[in-house]
């Protein structure tokens, strides 16, 4: 009987054990095979492309880089607001007026939030804007050419932070100051804020061919902190909305003393109304000084100009335009549906999102249902506009984005996670962590009236133990997880360039196509192109010497120059003659205090070198253009300032 | 009779073809042009198949020293096989015509396809050799000189007709949608031949039919 029961027990053991063993196998069994369906699902074959384009910001550093979805991919970074020795933007003489701003040549910024232009509150494709935070700029970049086109300086704006949001026809881009300050400008006492700093936000036109920025009108806003924004669409499209914080207008210590006030606003802005107010000849010009920054494709040069003066508009002035809706918590993310019903204020200090109707703030407006004014802007009541709450248990929500099929995505920061939940029922359905302290989100589309809701990528602010430790400093990470199914799905991640404040999403098919592959020779309008090796030559002017010198594989015409001194400046412009695309040739010389020029097929582009040595001074191509790029090479000889050597060039002499 | 003739008026006709499409065409992929290099033989002067590809076929041929592609002027065929298409054109057409009205028989009709074959095949002759001295008569400075293993230097004629892996380049040389429509009608001639030998040696049999009811 004894021998009987320790068999059973042995068994029961031996059961037990098979059991766990079983369960073991199989729970690595499936996250086995669900791991290699995931790794399907971003694996994009040698040769295949990917579905989506991604653009992500750069933060601090200032540009804008391009990613594939689902592979994670970066193909390129392109300069925004930063110079860039790569290609020698914000280095060559044609492209540093793109820096210029008021405050003279500023060769950095932190970008923050890119967005694609729409026609119909669908994405066009056609450009995407960005905007410099710290110098408050916003930017155009071509999706043909992927370059920056247009730089304007936004004054009276300080940390341009909600913005460059687009209207649902691209009629304006957007611009908000997250800083409020003296306006104009003064020397004042920093004590006296309260009352006396004010919020500008900006609505820069956009000229509907050619995409030239222009501001139209800037309306002059209580001295709050303009966090983020977004425009309306659909019905509530002619509105935008703005989330603020520091309603208390503390000017010290705002981690605490701006967050005392139960509920914050978001501003709700009929722009429409301002714009026709200000096409009757409303509003007040205001004497400004901005820079302008426009390059020229067929120049390849950018031009900058000091524009004088800007429209402001008090608020007071243009009944029934300006409301505050009260939203708790110092809001961040201010997002809008895809149906322009929804406002959503992310309550980044609270657990909860509060969703305003679109409807109920109208019916409020309309009832004059008013809970007193701030600055004489009425308060609409908190309970009349309100839609509902999304109880996610979640902490720190930040940002939202929608798929189209009537969910929306928030980003927690505090508790590390994406929380997926339905519009109009506020239930939760679903959520993932993320590694870790997820800011913005990104959904192609998802903040237009037509997301494609295939993938969410989450952009983080943490990175520590996902890659291979680099020291204490690293790249930001960012997440890409599969919202087809009911449930999210982490498939990827994969690491970012700088820190990515939001990102912008559009499917491949829109862009790649009409992508540029050179630029035409026969178009180039610079006024120092060599556009045939016959036309390179050396001329001297004083002290300056400028070199007309052309490109091609694999040689630079002329590549002997003689004749140039001490003391001289030297302009090398180089033209590269190639009309094939991925062509491009450098140019590098020893001792130039600046950087290398990339130039592409058909461009020029100019760099100044001032030689401070007697010798023999090699340069040579820095892109490796065909088998025989090392003998891509030339020489100048620099004499002594007081020699009497005429200047003289040569190929093959 | 009417019928034959009728074909052989509309055949020379699709030569006219040959003025607005390419002749031949020769297309030049290698792994760094996935999008590949082409020209297009018209019966007046080469063109690229995209905007800036003979200047790119150029660029690259000069590394292992073959001649420019000629430039309409440069090569006396592209000034006359125009002029010999025109006529030929004008011949079939005339032959046709007279055919109609019954001067000519069937006889014409083959004679002209000959003599339009006979061109043709000389035009190709000529045509190989000019790929065979654009492929092998190569500048003695040439950057990159490849010798075959037998010791020889390695040259770069293009095929004539199917393809080729010449280097790096894959070489794809076809007839074009001229070179198609000329086939077409010479063939057209050819049954119009065919249909006119049937209905003169049907009409003979009838008329020893009659003869013999006679």
């Amino acid at each position: 009987m004894k021998k009987y029961t320790y068999l059973v027990l042995g068994f029961l053991g031996f059961a037990a054990l098979l059991t766990s063993c079983g369960n073991g196998n199989q729970g690595k069994g499936s996250s086995g095979a669900l791991n290699s369906s995931n790794a399907e699902k971003v694996y994009v074959a040698p040769g295949e492309h990917d579905e989506f384009y991604a653009f992500m910001s750069g933060g601090y550093s200032g540009n804008l880089t391009v990613y594939g979805l689902p592979s994670g991919r970066m193909f390129k970074e392109i300069p925004v607001f930063s110079q860039f020795p790569t290609s020698g933007y914000g280095y060559s003489e044609e492209t540093k007026p793109m820096l210029n701003t008021s405050h003279g040549f500023v060769p950095w910024d932190d970008s923050h939030h890119p967005d694609i232009s729409q026609t119909n509150g669908e994405l066009d494709g056609r450009w995407i804007f960005i905007n410099g935070n710290n110098t408050p700029r916003i930017a155009r970049i071509s999706l043909t050419t992927f370059e920056t086109e247009e730089i304007i300086e936004v004054p009276n704006s300080a940390g341009n932070h909600s913005s460059s949001f687009v209207t649902e026809n691209s009629e304006y881009v957007v611009a908000g100051t997250r800083f409020s300050v003296p306006i104009p400008q003064r020397d004042m006492p920093i004590n006296e804020y309260k009352g006396n700093f004010q919020g500008a936000l900006s609505f820069i036109s956009v000229e509907p061919e050619h995409g030239q920025m222009d501001i139209k009108f800037q309306i002059i806003m209580p001295g709050f902190n303009y966090d983020l924004s977004h425009p309306g669409r659909g019905k509530s499209h002619g509105w935008f909305f703005f989330t603020t914080y520091n309603t208390e207008e503390a000017s010290t210590l705002q981690e605490v003393n701006s967050s005392q006030n139960d509920k914050d606003f978001i501003a709700a802005i009929n722009w429409k109304k301002v714009e026709e107010f200000v096409n009757n000849g409303g509003g007040t010009k205001m004497p400004a000084n901005y820079a302008h920054n426009v390059y020229d494709e067929s120049t390849h040069t950018a031009t900058s100009t000091m524009k004088k003066e800007v429209l402001t508009v008090n608020p007071l002035d243009v009944p029934g335009a300006v409301f505050f809706l009260p939203t708790p918590k110092s809001p961040h993310g201010c997002d809008v549906d895809p149906s322009g019903e929804y406002i959503i204020g992310n309550g980044k200090l609270s657990a909860d999102l509060t969703i305003h109707s679109f409807d109920n703030m109208i019916a409020a407006i309309e009832g004059k249902k008013f809970d007193g004014e701030a600055y004489g802007i009425p308060i609409l009541k908190f309970e009349d506009v309100l839609a509902g709450t999304v109880k996610s248990g979640g902490l720190g929500p930040l940002h939202t984005e929608f798929d189209g099929k009537g969910n929306a995505y928030t980003t927690f920061f505090i508790s590390s996670e994406v929380v997926k939940w339905k519009l109009g029922t506020w239930e939760v359905i679903d959520r993932k962590p993320t590694y870790y302290s997820v800011g913005h989100l990104m959904i192609p589309g998802g903040n237009s009236r037509k997301p494609f809701g295939k993938y969410v990528v989450a952009l983080n602010k943490i990175t520590k133990d996902r890659y291979l430790p680099v020291g204490p400093e690293m790249e930001h990470s960012a997440q890409i997880y599969d919202i087809s199914g009911e449930k999210m799905e982490l498939l990827y991640d994969f690491p970012t360039h700088g820190e990515p404040h939001y990102a912008a999403g559009i499917p491949a098919e829109l862009l790649a196509p009409k992508s540029k592959k050179f630029y035409k020779l026969s178009e180039n309008k610079h006024p120092y192109a060599t556009l045939g090796a016959n036309d390179a030559k050396v001329v001297r002017e004083g002290k300056d010497v400028h070199i007309y010198m052309s490109t091609i594989r694999s040689h630079f015409t002329p590549d002997n120059i003689e004749g140039v001194k001490v003391g001289d400046k030297v302009y090398f412009h180089i033209t590269n003659q190639e009309q094939d695309f991925d062509v491009p040739h450098g140019f590098a010389v020893i001792g130039a205090n600046t950087s290398e020029l990339l130039v592409m097929p058909g461009q020029t582009k100019t760099i100044i070198w001032e030689p401070k040595q007697v010798g023999v001074w090699p340069f040579y191509c820095t892109d490796f253009c065909s088998a025989l790029h090392q003998e891509m090479q030339g020489y100048v000889r620099v004499s002594p300032a007081s020699s009497n050597i005429e200047i003289s060039w040569s190929l093959g002499d | 009779m009417k019928k034959a003739s009728f074909l052989m008026i509309i055949g020379p006709l699709f030569l006219l073809g040959l003025f607005a499409f390419p002749l031949w065409n020769i297309m030049l992929g290698a792994p760094q042009y996935p999008e590949p290099l082409g020209m297009n033989i018209h019966i007046s002067g080469i063109q690229g198949v995209s905007e800036f590809d003979l200047q790119n076929i150029d660029g690259l041929n000069h590394y292992i020293g073959m001649k420019t592609i000629p430039k309409p002027g440069e090569m006396w065929e592209f000034d006359i096989f125009p002029m010999v298409i025109i006529g030929m054109i004008a011949l079939g057409v005339l032959i046709g015509l007279l055919g109609f009205f019954g001067k000519v028989g069937f006889k014409w009709f083959l004679g002209w396809f000959l003599l339009m074959s006979i061109l043709g095949v000389l035009g190709m002759y000529d045509f190989n050799e000019w790929l065979t001295d654009y492929g092998s008569n190569l500048d003695p400075h040439a950057i990159i000189k490849v010798i075959n293993e037998d010791g020889t230097p390695m040259t770069y004629k293009p095929p004539l007709f199917g393809n080729q892996k010449m280097l790096n380049f894959d070489v794809t040389s076809l007839p074009h949608t001229g070179a198609y429509m000329m086939f077409l009608g010479m063939t057209l001639t050819l049954v119009a031949s065919y249909l006119g030998w049937k209905s003169k040696s049907s009409a003979e049999k009838q008329e020893s039919k009659e003869a013999v009811a006679a």
